[in-house]
């Protein structure tokens, strides 16, 4: 199990490494924390021909305040970073809870919050994340760069909008409003293993307790994260009773969600477990709300 | 029998070295001009081969060769059996097809190797074999262990009539007229499947040849070096004395190492003799999930036979166990299976019935427990299925059936894989059971416990199970005990280690005998080159056996010292003590000979010996006993488990097992620790599953669930018991597999019971939350 | 000729400058070019732990970095800890616990714990099975692994 051979590049700034991607086009592969890419690589089901390993960016590791009371994140910044550092924990106590069930420590202290989104692996609970927490991707390519939305980020397995050429330099958690609460629910074999059916739930409640916003965001259970629309229709506007979750997570698990059955669990399982999940979920992020 | 060593919890004196990273494992090795293999391996699990195109492996820098059957003409055949066809069991049929070291026009399991590539390193070997193209035409995979005996089965060996690998039938008393005494029988069909051994340090080799001196050195993490250097000189024509093997420090082995002539051994040592380089193959996880024997799946139809008051009459088993692809190991596993599914309670009258069956799948030889799970497995399922038919509770079924404490001497009448009839030398099964249910405060757990969870909605289950294992068996290990001129001791043993404590359970047995420091005797194991008689690691039998020759030889030369020190002493030997590394006069402990003194003394270098007399502190024992030593014991657990999402929580498990004499018991509790993890495993996690196509889809540990400590019991409490063996000085009996034996058996019964009012029944072992969930919607729908 | 990129690593506080194909793993790197043999190879894909080392002081798996990528860092491995004559507490823990069998594992379960009790001097049983979650042992059963890093956080907090 020894990786195949390919070049590398070891850029020490943004601008050399854009430059390097951009003349390696489709040959070049971006390397981040290389916790899910240097094992596929030792299998030999990935053989990139040329690495542009962001290790010896400085300038890509970071967690900053913004402004208005979110957070940017650089795109190397390691997922241990971003689960230990008292302001995320601060601002979104959700992020750390949901960081602890990435893989196991050793692997976190590699792994990067940037690249673990930019894989778009639809069993990781990152891209989950910044969707349900409605991030913002800075994208860079040499000359030039976009924003992109979580929401509008993920296009398939394995996939995203970013060219050969790009890649994912920031990501920007808006705050969370006023009354929000955040859950996380997860079923995998063992801890630290991938998901048989994750759902992460945002909520947003009025003085009232009525629900304003609620993002109820699903993986593992389809192709990328699912972001479901049945929640807000059947909740926003309305007093977040029992049987108005029951009806929500019945909906998505009928309806939303799109699991296949694997080695671990049947398909039928899995969409038991999405009702599970999504009920247990919301129940606790309406409780959190305030 | 405790002594000042034997019995007590010393640390490990192999400790230090160990966990410093002083030691050399396998990996390590670097030799002047080393070479890396690495193996082209099929991607199909049956086609033929067409043809294989090496030229361009061959081209690529670095590369020294690339060889395929054909480049190894008439070298190439079937290996040997490891072990010896039933014959002594009568009527037993069975076809020996052999492990091939490389294959030649057919692959038979996703995996074999086709080609091996010789390198400057194993990235470049790796690279190469990227390079090998190989034209199959892909036949259909036989998977399923049923369908394959059906008619117009593709055949795993086109040249048998069919895939069936052999048969035994064997009976005690008689079925017949068990089914005339019964008030009820009930029939079950129960699918077991069994795991990896997984151990955490791959299999590997390293293989030098000295054309001067003609001597071949092989490093090797085998469970057998004498079978590996016997087996290697037989095949490339040398004497024994020509290859010595050397087990380096070996990280687990679990069964599967026990395994000689693989296509590893057999190809690498005769390229190492060829090109004149020292070769090294280190296995990758993959290649060891592939490629590296394992057990795997047997399918049973079990009927037992009992009166209306729980007393078993008879219990009738018929199945089919998977050999894989060949069948080198012949029948352990599943004579395993029959000897242990009746070995803890009483069956009058019992039969048993197996075929062994080719499969297109890599071949099964014993892990941990070796077949002896599916037994107890069997047995333990159909006493719950009759507990809940007659209206009974487990535990009254069990407590009714168990043999009793006078039983022993116990004659199954069923002949096991030593192929003596298995005979249960000691033992005291029913109090190990009712110490179980102290434990596990059963009684409490059901009367006060459950109740008051279930109310709260709680779905919390407790089971219990009894389990034997038969250990220590024949044929016969040796050792050497030299005590050297500085007082210090040598101990040889042809048995090889994997991290079993030999280095200090040994030592403590000769500590005692010879009376001096335990951290005085050195202990080597798994060296030819030191002592070249034995068989090897298997069956816990290591202290039993290997254990057992070396304290009959310590006694030897406890023997030999007294009658020497006799002599220079001037006293009787009656009178003489061996202790603190001296020979003394008990009453004058001022008049004594130190121990290295007398050993210099022993091998005169001038002068006259005495006829009889053999030079040195030394002597050589060997021991084999006519049959095994069997260990047993019992389990609880309590579960807990989500009704929703049926994940199992492992609330409390008590374990209560009974090896005899325990030499170290610190080393007693660890050897049932791992036990338990990998019976955990095999419960609830560990499954090597094929596909329709004979494809493992589980070749990594991202599909492959290996227990972590997360999915250990929240408590574990043991339960020691001490019903010295008869058939050993020492009075010990083996303990190696027995955590991982009764686990399947009480999860199942534990989370049925946690899933009670759902009336679910569980009839396979690893299960999964999804297939939990399964099970209870077909219940919810019956 | 493969491509070989000169690297500067500092390992168990010694230096080393040598020459290494990009896809040389760490763990071979450190293994077979540096022969420090203590840190051990399980997988290879990054789920048993075996070759954890620290990088800069933290735990990773070495099995899942290039060599390449440990240049201008600071590593330590298994050897840094004690020798037989002077173990680290946490050594001296696991075998006064019998926490290790056949010891390949070891090394791993050490370094992955010199970086976690260095952060949580006095941790609950459950955190201590969640720390060694991601170290795999097929001899012990992880028992009296929980109970040596118990012991081990004692003897650390009053040394």
């Amino acid at each position: 199990m020894k990786p195949a051979p390919f070049d590398y590049y070891a850029p020490t700034s943004v601008e050399e490494a854009l430059a390097t991607l951009h003349n390696l086009g489709y040959d070049g592969k971006v390397l981040a924390g290389g916790q899910s890419l240097i094992p596929a690589m030792n299998f030999r089901m990935a053989r990139p021909a040329a690495l542009v390993d962001l290790n010896k960016i400085r300038e890509l590791f970071y967690i900053k305040p913004t402004s208005d009371g979110g957070l940017a994140i650089g795109t190397m910044t390691r997922d241990s970073a971003v689960e230990k550092d008292p302001l995320v924990a601060q601002r979104f106590p959700i992020v750390p809870f949901v960081i602890k069930h990435i893989a196991h420590p050793q692997i976190r202290n590699r792994g990067t919050f940037g690249g673990a989104i930019a894989h778009a692996d639809p069993a990781a609970q990152l891209p989950a994340l910044s969707v349900a927490l409605k991030a913002r991707f800075l994208v860079r390519r040499q000359g030039g760069e976009r924003w992109v939305n979580a929401e509008d980020f993920f296009m398939g397995p394995f996939m995203t909008v970013l060219e050969p050429e790009e890649m994912l330099a920031e990501v920007v958690l808006p705050p969370m409003e006023k009354g929000s609460g955040a859950s996380y629910q997860q079923v995998s074999r063992q801890k630290g293993g991938y998901a048989q059916a994750a759902v992460i739930s945002v909520v947003v409640v009025d003085e009232n307790k009525r629900c304003k916003d609620v993002r109820v965001v699903l993986f593992s259970v389809g192709e990328t994260p699912i972001l479901s629309q049945s929640a807000s229709k059947i909740l926003v506007g309305n007093v977040p009773t029992a049987e108005a979750i029951a009806e929500v997570a019945e909906k998505i698990s009928k309806e939303e969600v799109d699991p296949g059955t694997d080695i671990h669990g049947t398909a039928e399982y899995r969409r038991h477990l999405v009702k599970v999940l999504v009920r247990r979920g919301l129940t606790e992020a309406f409780e959190r709300a305030k | 029998m405790a002594g000042k060593y034997v019995h007590q919890s010393i640390l490990r004196l192999e400790d230090p070295e160990l966990i410093t990273g002083n030691v050399q494992f396998l990996d390590d090795i670097k030799l002047p001009g080393m070479l890396h293999a690495a193996f082209k391996r099929s991607d199909y699990a049956h086609a033929r081969i067409k043809s294989i195109d090496v030229s361009e492996a061959r081209k690529l820098p670095g590369v020294i060769g690339v060889y395929t059957a054909e480049d190894f003409g008439d070298y190439i055949k079937p290996g040997p059996l490891q072990v010896p066809p039933p014959t002594a069991i009568k009527g037993a049929t069975y076809a020996a097809r052999t492990t091939m070291p490389i294959a030649k026009d057919k692959v038979r399991y996703a995996g074999e190797p086709v080609a091996i590539v010789i390198a400057e390193s194993r990235y470049i070997a790796e690279d190469a074999c990227d390079l090998i193209y190989v034209d199959y035409e892909p036949l259909e995979a036989v998977v399923d262990l049923e369908k394959a005996l059906q008619p117009g089965s593709p055949l795993v060996h086109e040249d048998l009539p069919s895939n069936e690998a052999g048969h035994v039938r064997q009976e005690r008393g008689s079925w017949e007229q068990a089914v005339k005494e019964a008030d009820l029988i009930i029939k079950r069909k129960f699918f077991i499947n069994r795991n990896a051994g997984a151990a955490m340090e791959n299999r590997g080799i390293v293989v030098q040849w000295d054309k001067h001196a003609k001597q071949m050195t092989i490093w090797c993490g085998t469970q057998s070096v004498i079978a590996l250097r016997n087996q290697t000189a037989a095949r490339l024509g040398l004497f024994e004395s020509q290859v010595r093997v050397i087990t380096p420090n070996t990280g687990g082995g679990f069964g599967p190492k026990i395994n000689t002539s693989l296509p590893d051994d057999v190809l690498i040592t005769y390229l190492a003799m060829k090109l004149d380089r020292p070769i090294k193959w280190f296995e990758d996880r993959r290649e060891n999930f592939l490629a590296t024997t394992s057990e795997r799946d047997q399918v049973h139809y079990c009927e037992i036979a009992v009166k209306r008051d729980g007393t078993i009459v008879g219990l009738k088993d018929f199945f089919y166990h998977n050999t894989g692809a060949y069948n080198p190991y012949m029948m352990t596993v599943p004579l395993n299976t029959q000897t242990h599914t009746v070995t803890n309670y009483r069956v009058p009258n019992f039969l048993t019935e197996f075929y062994v069956v080719f499969t297109n799948q890599m071949i099964v030889t014993p892990v941990r427990g070796a077949g002896r799970q599916y037994g107890v497995f069997v047995m333990e399922r159909m006493l719950d299925a009759a507990a809940k038919e007659l209206g009974m509770s487990p535990v009254e079924i069990r407590r009714k059936n168990l043999l009793p404490a006078n039983a022993y001497p116990y004659y199954t009448s069923i002949i096991g894989q030593d192929f003596v009839e298995g005979v249960l030398d000691s033992g005291d099964y029913p109090s190990a059971f009712e110490k179980t249910l102290e434990l596990i405060e059963y009684d409490k757990f059901v009367k006060e416990v459950q109740p008051k969870l279930r109310a709260e909605g709680k779905k919390v289950g407790i089971g219990v199970a009894c389990f034997s294992e038969g250990t220590g068996v024949g044929p016969y290990e040796g050792a050497r005990v030299t005590v050297g001129g500085n007082g210090k001791v040598v101990v040889t043993t042809g048995y090889t280690s994997q991290g079993q404590a030999h280095y200090t359970t040994f030592a403590q047995i000769v500590a005692d005998q010879l009376g001096v420091d335990v951290k005085d005797v050195k202990v080597i194991t798994g060296d030819t080159g030191y002592f070249g008689w034995g068989a090897g690691t298997f069956a816990s039998r290591g202290i039993t056996v290997a254990g057992t020759a070396t304290h009959l030889a310590a006694q030897k030369v406890r023997q030999k010292a007294l009658k020497l020190a006799s002599k220079i002493l001037q006293a009787p030997e009656e009178e003489l003590e061996l202790a603190d590394g001296v020979v003394r006069v008990a009453d004058i402990p001022s008049k004594f000979i130190a121990l290295g003194d007398l050993a210099t003394l022993a091998n005169p270098m001038r002068g006259t010996m005495e006829p009889g007399t053999e030079p040195g502190l030394e002597a050589v024992a060997y021991y084999g006993p006519p049959y095994g030593a069997t260990g047993a014991g019992a389990v609880g657990l309590i579960v807990e488990v989500d009704p929703e999402t049926m994940q199992v929580s492992l609330e409390k498990m008590a374990f209560v097992h009974d090896c005899g004499t325990p030499v170290n018991p610190m080393v007693v509790d660890g050897q049932i620790h791992g036990g338990i993890q990998m019976g955990i495993g095999d419960a609830f996690y560990e499954e090597l599953i094929y596909d329709e196509n004979g494809q493992l889809v589980t070749a990594s540990f991202m599909d492959y669930l290996f227990p972590q400590a997360t999915d250990m019991p929240k408590k574990l409490v043991l339960g020691h018991m001490e019903t010295p063996s008869p058939l050993n000085p020492l009075g010990i009996k083996g303990v190696g597999e027995a955590g991982a034996i009764p686990i399947p058996s009480v999860f199942t019964q534990a989370v049925e019971n946690a899933l009670w009012d759902t009336g679910v029944e569980f009839d396979r072992d690893t299960l999964s939350p999804s297939r939990i969930f399964t099970y209870v919607q077909q219940a919810k729908g019956a | 000729m493969a491509q070989t990129v000169k690297i500067n690593v500092t390992v168990n506080g010694k230096q080393y400058e040598r020459e290494v194909e990009p896809r040389l793993l760490l763990s071979d790197f450190i293994r077979h070019d540096l022969g420090l043999t203590g840190t051990h190879v399980g997988c290879e894909h990054g789920l048993c732990g075996a070759c954890t080392i620290l990088l800069d002081g933290e735990a990773v798996r070495s099995c899942t970095i290039f060599a390449v990528q440990a240049d201008g860092h600071e590593i330590q491995t298994v050897e840094s800890l004690g020798t037989p004559d002077n173990l680290h507490p946490i050594q001296q823990a696991f075998i006064e616990k019998h926490a290790l069998q056949c010891g390949f594992c070891t090394p791993g379960f050490l370094m992955t714990l010199v970086d976690y009790l260095g952060d949580n001097p006095n941790p609950t049983e459950e955190e201590i099975r969640e720390a060694i979650d991601g170290n795999f042992c097929r001899c012990t059963g992880y028992f009296n692994i929980v109970e040596a890093v118990k012991l081990a956080a004692q003897k650390m907090a009053s040394h």
